[in-house]
């Protein structure tokens, strides 16, 4: 097997695999602040249409990028201001959101079906991507998949080096000791929660202007819950996520191939293989249940509502 | 105390003069003052409900008072934040550990620090000043591997990196074996004699006696008396709290009934079905008819766990691990195991001994229905359902509106009463009850006593999982101590002294040995 040809299978799996770990990467941050926000799908495909359109608009695909991760950040603050403010149940207000945003992104993008906007072009990083084999892998990509392995690296960083990361743990841990201690609990959750939210508009962007450069209603086809489910199968380490996404990514790849060499399998089996191998995979992962429930948010999900 | 000061002699450290704060249907501090000089151990005494905890949250700026000064080194001042407490030198260990159980010891006491020149090099200064007051700790370790005694001391290690001025410590002997607390003491009073104060609060009277040198007693909100307890008794101090004269209770603690066991565990071993749960390890012990059995121990070493195993909320690994009037029940749940004659009141009132949003015949009813004929060809039984009721609060002088009263609008006093007598007006002729007079009042503790001395007199085999040693020696027959997940052997409480029972709860199996040799 040729070089160029290895090296070709490796950026598609890249290519494929971003997405998830951007979404994942947002959804990490919000859940170890004890918030679980099950609307990434739906923050996505607002952030992929917001990305689109204003692409479109604007003829700038940067600006794109951010304003898809505002939208995520606008609809996200829906969520936080139901959940964290008025109390409402994370669980359905997350479910809410998700069809919510499916509805209203089908809604905006409802003009742009068919039309093309501008791209997000790889970046090339002179010189060094012209190594054979190496250079096309990790210096000829766009600019959010560099960004991807920078976040994951800093959120590491962050969660267990620094003092604020420290905090965002404690409060996902115990937010009554945490309020106890005089932490604002509901300002550090509504900051983590944005965060997510940006990173699952950013995830969508990436949808719409890089990997299938089309808006679509069913763009993101499900990614928002393999992103949910990465986390949790990781067991809320960032280092697995990456695995994980790369795997998943994988796997994408690796059924695409296979429809292509034209392998007698019922087609929608093979579609449904990185989602079943992925969890499976990361079930057998995760089987150690101490260490789970050591990393999982012990507030995940649950009121806080302090009395002052 | 060898030195007996007079605390208005001390210059005040610390002074609240008229502080109110009202919670919705409840004025928790009615104008209050308290006085605390400095390096002086000062008690806080007062039943559940008084007000303490309130009064402690508003001098750490966890709460806003609604009226009220305070006047720090004679200084008046505001505090909106325990960020601004401890800046003024105000350190707290809380009654709840503010503690995250899944960081390490150190990562812990860096969240309490919020200056980062505080956190620099901490392991090494944790190490130092755990050693100099004899607080053993391992900064590195995670703290759900840890002892409730090693978690406290977290707590203070943490106040006193920071040289506090005034230690507060809600309730931090009902967490401790005997010995912890004479450890604690020696460090206290070394802080005290340093200069810093400690306001102590606490409802055991000897410790208070032993310890402090000057008492605030607050009862339903209001400070009812400033004095010094090395001069009253434990009995003039406790009617002074509950402003009642109080009844002396003792059960006679029968001889060991020869009588075929109705109870039987054996060799129980059950996985804990809590995030940091301790799993039960070859639990063994039988019940006879008419017999008390007391489970002491320090709490979260396996007493929810083994509720829950007897219950049949964890099934058992066989079905002869448990057996009941010589019956394998170990694979039941808990409803077939009511319908043998069981009765269960788990140590959680709202939420899991009672459903706090339904009526009180309706809770009744959810537990009675079997044993009490509560429903009919699988409908509930109105009529009968609200007479049950009815006549559990009558029996057991429950405050309350009636039966359709919601379980949640009733106080921890008052539901506990309701939930006893729902268990035992069914005659039970087993009954497994955990933590059953916490948060209750002395006159509805002595009835609760009562009810259950009656309930053995008639017959039922009754295991007691108490955290109260005073409870245990008063009711039971035999003691057993449950540490780690482990049960020592049964012993008989009239030969069980304090220390053994001490060194059971820390783990001791020395302890146990000693036992077994004159036994």
């Amino acid at each position: 097997m040729n070089l160029v040809y290895v090296s070709s299978f490796i950026v598609s799996i890249i290519a494929a695999s971003t997405p998830l770990l951007l979404a994942a990467s947002g959804e990490l941050i919000t859940e170890k602040s004890g918030v679980l926000n099950l609307g990434v799908e739906g923050m996505m495909l607002i952030g992929a249409i917001a990305g689109f359109a204003t692409a479109h608009a604007t003829g700038s695909a940067a600006l794109g990028i951010v304003a898809a991760a505002l939208a995520g950040v606008a609809i996200s603050m829906v969520f936080a201001v139901l959940t964290l403010s008025l109390l409402a149940n994370q669980i359905a207000a997350g479910l809410a959101l998700t069809i919510f945003g499916h509805g209203l992104a089908a809604l905006l993008g409802a003009g742009y079906v068919g039309i093309s906007a501008p791209v997000l072009h790889a970046i090339a990083i002179p010189v060094l991507s012209a190594i054979p084999f190496i250079g096309p892998i990790l210096f000829d990509q766009n600019i959010l998949i560099y960004f991807s392995f920078l976040l994951i690296c800093a959120i590491s960083w962050f969660l267990n080096k620094t003092h604020a990361g420290l905090i965002l743990r404690a409060v996902g841990d115990s937010h009554d000791a945490a309020h106890a201690m005089g932490y604002p609990v509901i300002r550090i959750r509504y900051a983590a929660t944005a965060f997510g939210g940006a990173l699952a508009g950013i995830a969508g962007a990436y949808l719409s202007l890089f990997y299938s450069p089309l808006w679509s209603q069913d763009l993101s086809a499900g990614r928002g819950w393999i992103a949910l489910a990465l986390v949790v199968f990781s067991a809320w380490r960032p280092f697995y996520l990456l695995a994980g996404a790369y795997l998943f990514g994988g796997v994408t790849y690796l059924a695409l191939y296979l429809q292509g060499v034209g392998v007698s399998i019922p087609s929608p089996l093979i579609s449904a293989l990185p989602y079943a191998g992925t969890i499976a995979v990361l079930v057998l992962i995760s089987r150690d249940a101490r260490r789970v429930r050591l990393n999982q948010p012990a507030c995940l999900a649950k009121y806080f509502h302090a009395v002052a | 105390m060898d030195t007996e000061l007079d605390p208005s002699a001390r210059p005040p450290l610390l002074v609240l003069r008229g502080i109110v704060k009202q919670f919705p249907g409840c004025l928790a501090n009615d104008h209050v003052d308290l006085q605390i000089g400095e390096g002086e151990i000062h008690a806080l005494l007062g039943e559940n409900g008084a007000g303490k905890s309130t009064l402690v949250k508003i001098i750490y700026g966890v709460m806003k008072p609604d009226a009220g000064s305070f006047t720090w080194r004679g200084e008046t001042r505001t505090v909106a934040s325990p960020a601004q407490a401890r800046a003024l030198g105000i350190g707290m260990v809380f009654q709840h550990f503010s503690l995250f159980e899944a960081l390490t010891v150190s990562e812990n006491i860096a969240l309490g620090l919020n200056d980062p020149k505080d956190r620099e090099n901490l392991p090494a200064r944790i190490v130092d000043i755990s050693t100099r007051y004899g607080l053993p700790l391992d900064p590195t370790r995670a703290v759900h591997d840890l002892s409730v005694g090693e978690r406290q001391r977290i707590e203070i290690v943490r106040c006193l990196l920071q040289n506090p001025k005034l230690l507060i410590m809600d309730e931090p002997t009902s967490v401790l074996t005997p010995q912890e607390v004479h450890k604690l003491f020696a460090t206290l009073r070394r802080l005290a004699s340093e200069g810093c104060s400690i306001l102590y609060i606490s409802h055991k009277l000897e410790e208070i006696r032993a310890l402090c040198e000057a008492a605030t007693i607050m009862r339903l909100g209001k400070v009812v008396a400033h004095c010094i307890p090395a001069e009253k008794t434990a009995r003039e101090l406790a009617e002074l709290m509950i402003s009642a004269k109080l009844k002396e209770q003792s059960f006679s603690h029968k001889t060991i009934s020869t009588a075929a066991p109705r109870l039987v565990l054996d060799r129980l071993t059950v996985r804990s079905n809590q995030q940091f749960g301790t799993d039960l390890k070859d639990i063994s012990f039988a019940v006879a008819p008419g017999e008390i059995l007391g489970i002491a121990g320090i709490a979260g070493n396996g007493q929810s766990e083994l509720m829950d195993a007897l219950s049949g909320e964890i099934p058992a690994g066989t079905p002869r691990n448990i057996m009941l009037d010589g019956a394998p029940i170990g694979h039941e749940g808990p409803r077939a195991r009511r319908r043998r004659g069981c009765c269960f009141l788990p140590e959680e009132r709202n939420g899991h001994g009672a459903v706090g949003p339904m009526t009180l015949a309706e809770n009744g009813f959810l537990s009675a229905h079997v044993r009490g004929a509560l429903d009919r060809l699988g409908l509930i039984n109105r009529k009968r359902t609200q007479e049950f009721a009815a006549q559990v609060i009558k029996t057991f002088d429950v405050r309350t509106t009636g039966p359709r009263a919601e379980a949640r609008s009733l106080s921890g006093g008052n539901l506990q009463k309701f939930l006893v007598g729902r268990e035992v007006l069914q005659q039970p002729g087993v009954l497994m009850i955990s933590q059953p007079t916490w948060g209750v009042d002395a006159g509805a503790a002595a009835a609760i006593y009562e009810a259950l001395a009656q309930l053995a007199a008639a017959g039922t085999a009754i295991v007691l999982i108490s955290q109260d040693l005073d409870e245990i020696l008063l009711l039971c027959d035999r003691i057993a101590v449950i540490a780690a997940g482990k049960l020592s052997p049964p012993i008989p409480v009239r030969e069980a002294t304090i220390e053994t029972i001490g060194l059971l709860m820390g783990g001791d199996h020395t302890a146990e040995e000693k036992h077994a040799v004159p036994a």
